[in-house]
């Protein structure tokens, strides 16, 4: 269901350039992106440009979108996993104006898939790309302060202190707790932060089909995943990475196999856990799967929203 | 026997001819000496005599203007440490070598947990087994008669002391052939010192180490060191056994500083 | 070890002259020229007045003051090595096997236990710790320190104590060759009929000694040679 009715052309009364950035900057970024992709998890310096937003709300993931995306692109955007975030639709109906797309809530639809701390349910496919805000590239900036050691880290590949954090965490809570931005090996090379997506989400890096764009606009770096590479989470021989379960499912519709949302129903702590993909869950409630809270008023109001 | 092998061994240290000059400043010059295994070496004199330019120098940490240093690494033999690569440098720093900073705030990592810090040197050198490291650090902790129960507290919750102890803890656990040491007791409490001195001197002994070991203080050199460099203006003005060069101190300035020592 | 006919300490044209740099360069000379020579068995005692320079001479030999001219050789090993020509690596492991040191004051790392003190020697020279341990108490023992004792360190121990910890260390090792500078100073007399027997049991064994003592009696009886160190007096 790609949505054409807002898009309008912005041909007649063109303020900015074709998706907003100068064609310069967007060579400058496409050659980083280049470069990223050809060393797979090493993070490219670039010449982040000040975009209409503050930075943390996406610089880094909008320059790339705006770099790579064509009018014939359909561009989903999406926030902790949600289409209808104040954050994703403003950045959605950004590129419907300024570079002329057809947008969607569709997964498999989109050709650009613009994130913030998620990666869809929905397996991606070969000509995807999935782009994500990243607010700190540096996996192990909360540890080492200083940009050249960590570069000199990253340069010889001393990644024993990346451990550290992990051994806090057994430490402390038995078990490795991390369970966002949970740091990765790509290609047993270069260890990349997966900026703040949850551990949950790890697994569908390793051997993607699709592209993986990591943007960060303040820190100035780009940093990409090619298709088909290896994508490991770090871990101790005796402390096996594992990812996050539920006990319950999906209460609008059903689904046990995907990353849920605790949601706070009242004052007296009645809760409901609902998935986090909100397209995920809409395409299974279409499908007809129901779960024990079906027909609750979110669902009504998601689907009053998405008229 | 371990006390045959120690005058026989090969020479663990090598530096000829070591020379750093700040522009036309000398922050050490022509300095030449040579350590065996389990060795401990003093180098002492007041304050802007070089100590610290030469430490420096010797540890890898600022290249020296002339001369060589060639330390016996694991990896490769007897070799001049700046010729080596930097990746392979900062290997066999972290692999061969301990550095002990005189403020703990500079050797520890203060967001991390004292256990954690202890630990690191093993993750560096590619241990990845909690358990295993779990239970050195808990060894280790006990070595430097620290409260085992006290190994997930942040180093800011322990005294100087204690601080002093997790970095020698974190500088040993790795198993190094050479440990420097900048004035390691210098800003704690006379009682704290002399306990941290006793422990220093019984691990030295127990491990077999060699210790390179900067301070201005005459009664830790004693204690500590098998032989003294005495330093003033960038130059060694006097070498020798400890007990050689403090009871019968050739040079004026040493004489000096022996002399200027406060007896109780 | 070694041949009996060697002698396993000789000095010759031993001088020392102390220079003070900063008291206007003042030069005092303490002894020169001097020749000895020691063998298993032997005790030599040191004689002569206050300030003649019998500590300096000991110390020399030690290699803890550096003589002007001369040597000092020692047997080590089989072999005499110069300690005044010695490298540290050298001289280390000289006092490590060969050559002990007794002096009247103890001079140790605070808060060790007076056991491991007496071990420690042993320790050094790779004797496991259960014997080391069994070793030390014997000699302790042997020296009457009370065993209520062992377990503290001997900070503030009576001099008497003190000095007999120190004996201990230094006759634990069984050192070919020791100097004694007046290792019986603070005891009674009971306790320096000890230390006789242990001097004298050493003797026995093949050691050699060189020795400071003031009292007497304990020099009559461990002498086997007096040596005026007056006699190489130098000219001030």
């Amino acid at each position: 269901m790609i949505s054409t009715s807002t898009p309008r052309s912005n041909e007649t009364e063109r303020y900015y350039n074709y998706a907003y950035l100068d064609e310069q900057t967007k060579r400058m970024i496409r050659r980083a992106i280049l470069k990223a992709l050809a060393i797979p998890g090493y993070q490219v310096p670039f010449g982040s440009r000040e975009m209409p937003v503050p930075y943390g709300w996406g610089t880094g993931g909008i320059q790339l979108t705006a770099a790579i995306i064509g009018p014939d692109d359909v561009y989903k955007c999406i926030d902790q996993g949600a289409d209808d975030t104040t954050n994703a639709v403003s950045i959605r109906q950004f590129f419907a104006k300024v570079a002329d797309v057809a947008t969607t809530e569709d997964t498999a639809e989109a050709t650009i898939i613009q994130t913030r701390h998620r990666i869809p349910e929905q397996t991606l496919k070969a000509g995807q790309v999935l782009v994500f805000q990243v607010p700190q590239p540096e996996p192990l900036r909360g540890l080492e302060a200083r940009e050249t050691e960590t570069r000199a880290m990253h340069a010889y590949e001393e990644y024993g202190l990346q451990y550290v954090s992990l051994y806090e965490n057994v430490s402390a809570y038995g078990r490795i707790a991390a369970t966002a931005g949970y740091p990765v090996m790509v290609e047993e090379r270069y260890l990349m932060s997966p900026s703040p997506i949850p551990k949950f989400d790890n697994p569908k890096m390793d051997d993607n089909e699709a592209i993986l764009l990591f943007g960060a606009g303040r820190e100035k770096r780009i940093y990409a995943v090619p298709p088909h590479t290896q994508v490991r989470s770090l871990d101790f021989e005796d402390y096996p990475f594992e990812v996050q379960t539920w006990e319950e499912s999906c209460a609008l519709c059903g689904a046990d196999d995907a990353y849920l949302d605790e949601v706070v129903l009242d004052d007296v702590g009645t809760k409901m856990f609902v998935c986090s993909d909100s397209h995920h869950c809409g395409q299974r409630r279409a499908e007809g799967h129901v779960g024990p809270m079906a027909g609750h008023q979110l669902a009504q109001g998601e689907a009053e929203a998405a008229l | 026997m371990n006390a045959i092998s120690k005058v026989e061994a090969a020479p663990l240290l090598k530096v000829d001819g070591l020379s750093k000059w700040y522009g036309h400043i000398p922050g050490c010059m022509d300095v030449s000496f040579e350590m065996r295994p389990g060795e401990v070496l003093g180098i002492v004199g007041e304050s802007g005599s070089g100590k610290t330019t030469l430490l420096n120098c010797l540890s890898g940490r600022l290249p020296p203007s002339a001369g060589r240093i060639e330390f016996d690494t694991r990896r490769f033999g007897l070799r001049d440490i700046y010729t080596l690569s930097e990746p392979d440098r900062r290997r066999m720093q972290r692999e061969d070598w301990g550095f002990v900073h005189q403020n703990p705030r500079d050797g520890l990592r203060m967001r991390v947990s004292g256990g954690a810090n202890v630990a690191e040197p093993l993750m560096n050198m590619g241990q990845r087994h909690y358990g295993a490291m779990r239970q050195a650090t808990l060894d280790w902790l006990s070595r430097v008669e620290l409260d085992t129960t006290r190994i997930d507290d942040k180093p800011r919750n322990f005294s100087g002391g204690m601080q002093q102890r997790i970095q020698v803890a974190r500088n040993l656990i790795h198993g190094p052939k050479l440990v420097f040491m900048d004035e390691p007791t210098g800003g704690l409490d006379v009682s704290v010192q002399a306990r941290l001195l006793d422990l220093l001197r019984e691990l030295v002994r127990d491990l077999d180490l060699a210790v390179i070991i900067v301070t201005h203080d005459m009664a830790v050199a004693r204690l500590m060191a098998d032989r003294l460099l005495v330093m003033r203006r960038g130059q060694v003005v006097e070498t020798g056994l400890t007990d050689q060069v403090l009871d019968d101190p050739q040079h004026a300035y040493t004489q000096l500083l022996v002399s200027s020592v406060l007896q109780i | 070890m070694s041949s009996p006919t060697k002698p396993l300490i000789v000095v010759e044209d031993l001088s020392k002259t102390f220079v003070l740099h900063n008291a206007d360069s003042a030069v005092i000379p303490v002894f020169s020229k001097l020749r000895m020579e020691v063998s298993a068995g032997e005790c030599l005692v040191l004689s002569g007045d206050s300030g003649v320079g019998k500590s300096t001479l000991m110390r020399s030999i030690y290699g803890n003051y550096s003589p002007t001219t001369g040597s000092v050789r020692v047997l080590h090993d089989g072999e005499y090595v110069d300690i005044t020509q010695a490298s540290p690596h050298t001289i280390l492991d000289i006092r490590r096997r060969t050559l002990g040191y007794v002096s009247q004051f103890l001079r140790v790392i605070p808060r060790i236990s007076t056991l491991r003190l007496v071990m420690e020697p042993l320790l050094e020279n790779g004797v496991n710790p259960a014997e080391a341990e069994a070793r030390a108490a014997k000699m302790l023992s042997a020296l009457r320190l009370p065993e209520a004792h062992w377990r503290l360190p001997p900070a503030t121990f009576s001099g008497g104590e003190q000095q007999r910890v120190n004996i201990a260390r230094s006759f634990i090792r069984q050192y070919p060759v020791l100097l004694l500078d007046e290792p019986t100073a603070s005891l009674d007399a009971e306790n320096r009929a000890i230390v006789v027997d242990l001097i004298q049991e050493a003797l026995d064994g093949g050691a050699a000694m060189i020795g400071i003592f003031h009292d007497l009696d304990v020099r009559d009886a461990v002498a086997t040679r007096l040596f005026p160190v007056a006699e190489f007096k130098a000219a001030a």
